[in-house]
């Protein structure tokens, strides 16, 4: 079922496919050597019952082995049941080490002093609240923390800065999400994970594409020639995308750039860190 | 005439690493004689160096070249690395090596600086180009982007070359549906080449990661009938030997002359028009 979901999209949009062979040796050899010349062995992610966090699990479990990856799942109260059993699905199936934090006590008890706080503000909290533990973690099993944030959320700034883009190494970041849904169909995810809407589920009944308000495929065609073929503004209307949609796709994607850059340094010497001070994290790697 | 192309993950800005490196392959090759091996581009020092260029640099007669030299034995070896000149100007260069000196050296004249290259910020602009006689029949030098001008392989093959050795960090990048756009466009250039030159084509590629980017390995041997003779893997280490039969290209050159028929005076004239148009010195035809 979940091979029929992704066809029919795909079919849609049939520029956006990848190789899958191709892609899952180029991500698992990639993801070996920058996690193994790091001086790590093992790896640990965030694992929530979706899609994104499930396809870096099983790139991980092809890279390192089930015995070296480590899934940390991070439920608050009002998370859905669905998304615990979900990971629960992917734990089983790659048969890796796995922990649950709850994080209900410190978010219920932060937000004791801000009874108003919006829904921003708590998700944003949990997402940052989960890095935290998943850096803790990391030291605790010398694992180094795998990202799970896919290209169309990079671009959309669809994520929480410091939070869920958190990560030393990051396979999904140059895969739109309807690539995504396609390597994880190739790697065998459980179908119920690739069926379900995507959704942060930091309130009931949250689906992403709801609160964006377009689909991941409307937006990844978009992006596709918007960004990988540097189509002007007005050439995207000529192919048929709606002038609100571009207009709103291309604010979002240059609203959020701060959320793409390390923090901007104030240059006072000669050699400024990030500016002139220019060496590869990989420097003697 | 056996060649092996040593298709080799270098460490970062490690010289010394890379040396042992270097040494081990030559080993390998020794006992399968070898009488040619080829390395990848800034095969001493790894590609994206950004301000380590300035550390890496060597004098081709410096300490560190030597012994590289001095591993050869009777082996011809064709490497890369960052050259220092006296004048300290910085050349990103590859050199070929017979009888334990240093034959030739080429200077990569077309620095990629777009997209996610950056060369001309750090390294100067080779300018020559010519063809040098080996034991084995005479040969040529480039590196990467300079097998991307059609003008560097016209200029070796009129210059005698009957086989082109192209020293690359190609890195892995455009992934659809087929494969890997990058590869797949060298094919396609090095094979046309080939063919249109009746010149054997090496392509000695790399493979590792620098910061997420993949260097796509591939190498290959193009014969002078424009066809692929032998391929390494993609991502892997490898050292891929291949026997050359200089015959083919007495052969390909007979059955396809066009290297006989090709009217140099006359490009030469249309090169001069066309240079004094741009100049501003002359007239439009």
């Amino acid at each position: 079922m979940a091979v029929t979901v992704v066809e029919e999209i795909l079919e849609q949009a049939p520029f956006l496919r990848i190789n899958e062979v191709l892609a899952t040796e180029m991500l698992t050899t990639a993801l070996r050597e920058e996690v193994e010349k790091s001086g790590f062995s093992k790896v640990i992610l965030g694992l929530s019952g979706g899609i994104d966090s499930a396809l870096s699990l099983y790139l991980a479990v092809k890279a390192f082995g089930s015995e070296n990856v480590i899934a940390v799942c991070m439920p608050y109260q009002t998370s859905s049941p669905d998304s615990l059993a979900h990971a629960q699905l992917a734990i089983e199936d790659t048969q890796v080490e796995s922990f649950t934090v709850d994080i209900t006590p410190q978010i219920d008890g932060y937000f004791e002093s801000f009874p108003d706080a919006s829904p921003l503000r708590q998700g944003n909290k949990m997402a940052r609240e989960r890095m935290t533990i998943l850096y803790d973690l990391s030291a605790l099993h010398e694992a180094l923390v795998i990202g799970t944030s896919n290209r169309t959320e990079l671009l959309l700034g669809y994520g929480t800065q410091f939070g869920d883009s958190a990560s030393a190494v990051n396979p999904l970041g140059d895969l739109y999400k309807t690539q995504v849904r396609q390597l994880a169909s190739y790697l065998g995810v459980s179908e119920e994970i690739i069926a379900k809407p995507p959704s942060a589920d930091l309130w009931e009944d949250q689906t992403d594409e709801q609160e964006l308000g377009f689909s991941y495929l409307e937006v990844d065609q978009l992006l596709y020639y918007m960004v990988d073929h540097n189509y002007s503004l007005s050439k995207l209307h000529e192919l048929g995308f709606e002038q609100s949609f571009i207009d709103q796709v291309s604010k979002r994607i240059i609203r959020n750039q701060y959320k793409r850059t390390m923090p901007v340094i104030l240059k006072v010497s000669n050699r400024t860190v990030g500016i002139d001070f220019r060496y590869l994290r990989d420097w003697g790697l | 005439m056996r060649v092996a192309i040593a298709q080799i993950r270098p460490r970062l800005g490690r010289v010394d690493e890379n040396l042992a490196l270097h040494e081990k392959m030559i080993r390998s090759a020794q006992e399968q004689e070898v009488d040619l091996i080829v390395f990848p581009e800034l095969s001493l020092t790894g590609y994206n160096l950004l301000d380590l260029t300035y550390e890496v640099a060597r004098d081709p007669f410096s300490p560190d070249i030597q012994s590289l030299v001095n591993t050869a034995g009777e082996m011809d070896v064709v490497f890369g690395f960052v050259e220092s000149t006296p004048e300290h100007n910085l050349y990103n260069s590859a050199v070929y090596v017979s009888n334990q000196q240093l034959n030739t050296l080429h200077r990569k004249i077309y620095l990629p600086t777009y997209g996610m290259f950056d060369e001309a910020r750090y390294f100067g602009r080779g300018d020559r180009i010519h063809s040098f006689p080996t034991r084995f029949g005479a040969m040529g030098l480039l590196i990467c982007e300079d097998m991307w001008h059609a003008s560097t392989s016209y200029i070796l093959a009129q210059d005698g070359a009957q086989m082109i050795i192209v020293l690359s960090n190609s890195p892995g990048r455009g992934l659809n549906e087929e494969g890997l756009d990058a590869q797949d466009t060298w094919y396609s250039i090095m094979k046309n080449q080939a063919l249109l030159h009746g010149s054997y084509i090496l392509f000695a590629n790399r493979v590792g990661t620098e910061d997420g980017v993949t260097f796509f390995g591939g190498s290959a041997v193009m014969n002078p009938h424009g066809v692929i003779e032998k391929t390494g893997a993609l991502f892997k280490e490898e050292l891929l030997i291949v026997d050359i039969d200089f015959e083919k290209v007495k052969r390909a050159r007979y059955q396809m002359p066009m290297l006989r028929d090709e009217n140099r005076d006359l490009t030469i004239r249309e090169l001069q028009r066309i240079q004094r148009k741009y100049t501003g010195e002359g007239i439009w035809r």
